[in-house]
């Protein structure tokens, strides 16, 4: 038996105990949410008139709702090939028009779409969510919204205040050190945090891994893990960050990993595992893996492109 | 060249060439970001007016970045036709746009005038002038090209078909495809852009599509826009593709960073001659954006509007069919909102018809930018009026891959109606035996993707 399939066994492992306290402690709340029993599947296929989808949104998750697809081609010449072509591909297709123009059905849900996308830009991350998850936050040089966004490089530095707090707070050199931003979508952290991070500790449990202090950084882009590794000298860093949003989901997070972070590291020295939604790469499935390659990041003593996964 | 200048009362010393051309540029936050860009408006003003007095020789005297130290410099100068040159030499920048916006030049003038510029004295005259100005001086020049066949007439507006899928899957793609056919969409290039980039995958969608341009008898093209390597050993397996593609960068260090360089650019133009499927002449296909330079951290100091004009000058050199800009796709740290992109588009669709280049543009955001659908829809609105060869066509403009949104099929048939222009000749016979348009119009048939099934 060779280390990578011990390490398999062992992801396999903490999936397991995860997915049933997952489903322990979801399982009330996930039956009334789908109240109509309405699948992924069967919303995706069925003809729901407009005015009726949106009077059942608030009984859906959000991901399940965009893009609204259904075929409004009147007489298409081939009705069945047309769920075919429904059924493979989530691009806004079948939609029609009138005269050239789409129907205001087709282009109401892209606006809303992208209404979605840049709510989840421009909105915060609640106090209560840190406070439930035990996290003190730290700001960058990023200002206002507006800076953060035209200055990538002001998100990348924290606030000497940030400094002084992280310095009073967190054990220092630590051999784990989780990290949660913003960045281009507080959604998204809102969204997964809940059940990425519960996953990780317990991945890291699993692999004997020592974690430090974690806490929040606002107005954080990626670079400002290098920041951080310059202060509190983790061996290895993850930090959880909103990804930009897409219309298909505002929620989506990446966790970058990083092994002795410090500044002038290159990107190619990040390992990422992106697209962690509902809709991408589950939430919990993604915090057992980051378990994973922190462990062998500490083990080969680098990451990014030099990391053999 | 006179450096210092009087304006409003307030006098401005600048200290080269390369600090004139960045601060005479339209706020973009890009220049911003880089922090070459002008203080205040005034500042930009006076910029403008040291750049109006330069002359054309002032700016092949100060290179921004001497041809020995870069390709791309040396590519731009190995095309300028000295003869042309030396007749325009003493033209200053203001000359110049005021020579360009005379109706006494047109067409001819242009083409002859343009083998006498360098990018760089056409990203000077840009900065002089107006939305207006760009889109009148553009739509005075008509770029042919022909692959597998021609586009780019006046009157006509192409699309490209961007069928692209989050996995790349054989038949989302199709889908995608068949709504875009059914919508008249098409004729610039079936292309798409995958997200594996690997041999296998590059070859299956070029064979798929190749098949489905054959099953319908489609006039058009076909391209998957990997990387330039991965799409040569594609070809060398007998992949069959019509165009190569490549993304371009302004200077040789930018596209260091995209894995490219000139003898490698050369070695895919031998390739695709070879053993590409088209007739030719023209083989390429390139794309280009404000921002790319500084994003990978090549920029030498100079403005981004200089260093897409030097892109267009690398890819005259391989005679393209087509070349596009996607202007808004970088994100608002180079252009950060509806304005910039708007500006962005109309002077990078300008500076590459003035390298007689073939040009598209991606009417594009991001949803971190502030910028929505109207805004390309005012954008493509204005590139019409430009005479833009062609625009790019996304199922309702999302691209569920790329994750950005464009312009859509319905957003070219629209244009195409309210400017009364057409798609590509060949493409519309074969649209009318399709009984898809009729008289430039689409029939009650558009719309169905299942008509290709």
């Amino acid at each position: 038996m060779n280390e990578s399939t011990t390490l398999d066994w062992l992801v396999d492992q903490v999936m397991k105990v995860l997915e049933q306290q997952q489903a322990q402690a979801t399982a009330p709340e996930e039956s009334s949410t789908i109240s109509e029993s309405i699948t992924a599947q069967d919303f995706r296929s069925t003809q729901i008139d407009i005015m009726d989808t949106y009077s059942r949104v608030e009984e859906l998750p959000p991901s399940l709702t965009d893009p609204i697809q259904h075929s409004n081609v009147p007489e298409p010449k081939w009705a069945e090939g047309m769920e075919e072509l429904l059924a493979s591909t989530p691009a806004r297709i079948g939609v029609w028009r009138t005269g050239t123009r789409p129907l205001t059905s087709t282009m109401l849900a892209l606006r809303n779409a992208h209404a979605a996308a840049i709510d989840a830009v421009f909105s915060e991350v609640s106090p209560a969510l840190l406070q439930e998850m035990n996290l003190f936050t730290v700001e960058t040089h990023y200002e206002n919204m507006e800076t953060f966004l035209r200055r990538p490089d002001k998100g990348r530095l924290i606030t000497d205040s940030g400094v002084a707090l992280m310095k009073d707070k967190c054990i220092l050199k630590p051999q784990v050190q989780v990290v949660i931003a913003d960045g281009l979508s507080a959604n998204a952290i809102e969204s997964n945090l809940k059940d990425v991070y519960p996953a990780l500790m317990n991945a890291l449990k699993v692999y004997g891994l020592s974690c430090g202090t974690p806490f929040f950084v606002k107005g954080g882009r990626v670079g400002c893990m290098d920041h951080i590794g310059e202060i509190l000298q983790p061996e290895v860093l993850v930090l959880l960050i909103g990804e930009r949003p897409g219309l298909v989901s505002s929620e989506s997070m990446s966790a970058y990993m990083c092994y002795r972070p410090h500044v002038g590291t290159v990107e190619s020295d990040r390992t990422v595992i992106s697209n962690i939604h509902r809709g991408g790469t589950p939430p919990i499935e993604a915090g057992a893996h980051m378990g994973t390659v922190l462990h062998k990041m500490l083990e080969q003593q680098a990451s990014g492109v030099k990391l053999v996964m | 060249m006179k450096t210092k200048m009087t304006l409003l009362g307030k006098t401005y010393q600048f200290q080269s060439l390369k600090e004139i051309m960045a601060k005479a540029n339209e706020e973009k936050s890009g220049d911003q970001l880089a922090g070459i860009a002008a203080q205040d408006h005034t500042e930009r003003m006076a910029a403008k007016a040291a750049l109006a007095e330069a002359t054309l020789a002032d700016i092949r005297n100060e290179p921004l970045l001497p041809p020995e130290q870069d390709e791309v410099s040396r590519v731009i100068e190995e095309q300028l036709n000295e003869k042309i040159y030396g007749e325009i030499r003493n033209w200053s920048i203001a000359e110049l746009r005021e020579y360009l916006l005379r109706p006494s030049t047109g067409q001819p003038e242009i083409i002859r005038l343009s083998r006498g510029l360098t990018s760089e004295m056409i990203a000077a005259v840009a900065k002089l002038m107006t939305n207006l100005d760009l889109i009148q001086a553009a739509a005075k020049i008509e770029v042919l090209t022909h692959c597998n066949y021609t586009i780019g007439q006046k009157g006509v507006l192409s699309g490209r078909a961007q069928p692209n899928h989050p996995t790349d899957d054989i038949l989302g793609i199709k889908a995608a495809l068949y709504e875009a056919l059914s919508y008249g969409i098409g004729d610039a290039v079936i292309g798409v852009n995958p997200v594996i980039d690997t041999t296998d995958s590059v070859r299956e969608v070029l064979k798929m599509t190749k098949e489905v341009m054959h099953t319908w008898e489609i006039p058009t093209q076909n391209c998957v826009l990997a990387h330039v390597t991965t799409q040569m050993r594609a070809i060398r397996q007998g992949a069959p593709a019509d165009l190569i593609f490549q993304s371009l960068a302004g200077t040789q260090a930018g596209n260091k960073a995209f894995g490219i360089h000139e003898k490698l650019l050369d070695e895919a133009d031998d390739l695709i001659r070879r053993d590409g499927t088209a007739a030719g002449p023209n083989l390429w296909y390139f794309e280009t954006g404000q921002g790319s330079e500084l994003s990978a951290e090549a920029h030498h100091g100079i403005d981004q509007v200089t260093l897409e004009a030097r892109c267009y000058g690398l890819a005259r050199k391989y005679k393209p069919f087509l070349v596009n800009t996607v202007v808004g796709f970088i994100g608002p740290e180079y252009l950060y909102d509806n304005k910039q992109v708007m500006r962005a588009g109309l002077e990078d669709h300008f500076m590459g018809k003035m390298h007689l280049l073939p040009m598209g543009v991606d009417v594009c955001y991001t949803n971190h930018m502030k910028a929505d659908q109207n805004d390309m829809d005012n954008l493509a609105v204005l590139l019409a009026a430009a005479g833009v060869n062609y625009l790019i066509g996304v199922a309702m403009a999302d691209d569920c891959m790329l994750n950005y949104q464009s312009t859509s099929f319905h957003d070219i048939a629209t244009v195409r109606e309210l400017f009364g222009l057409r798609p590509a000749p060949d493409f519309e016979m074969w649209l009318e035996r399709f009984g898809l348009m009729q008289n430039g119009r689409l029939t009650a048939h558009a719309g169905d993707p299942t008509l290709f099934m």
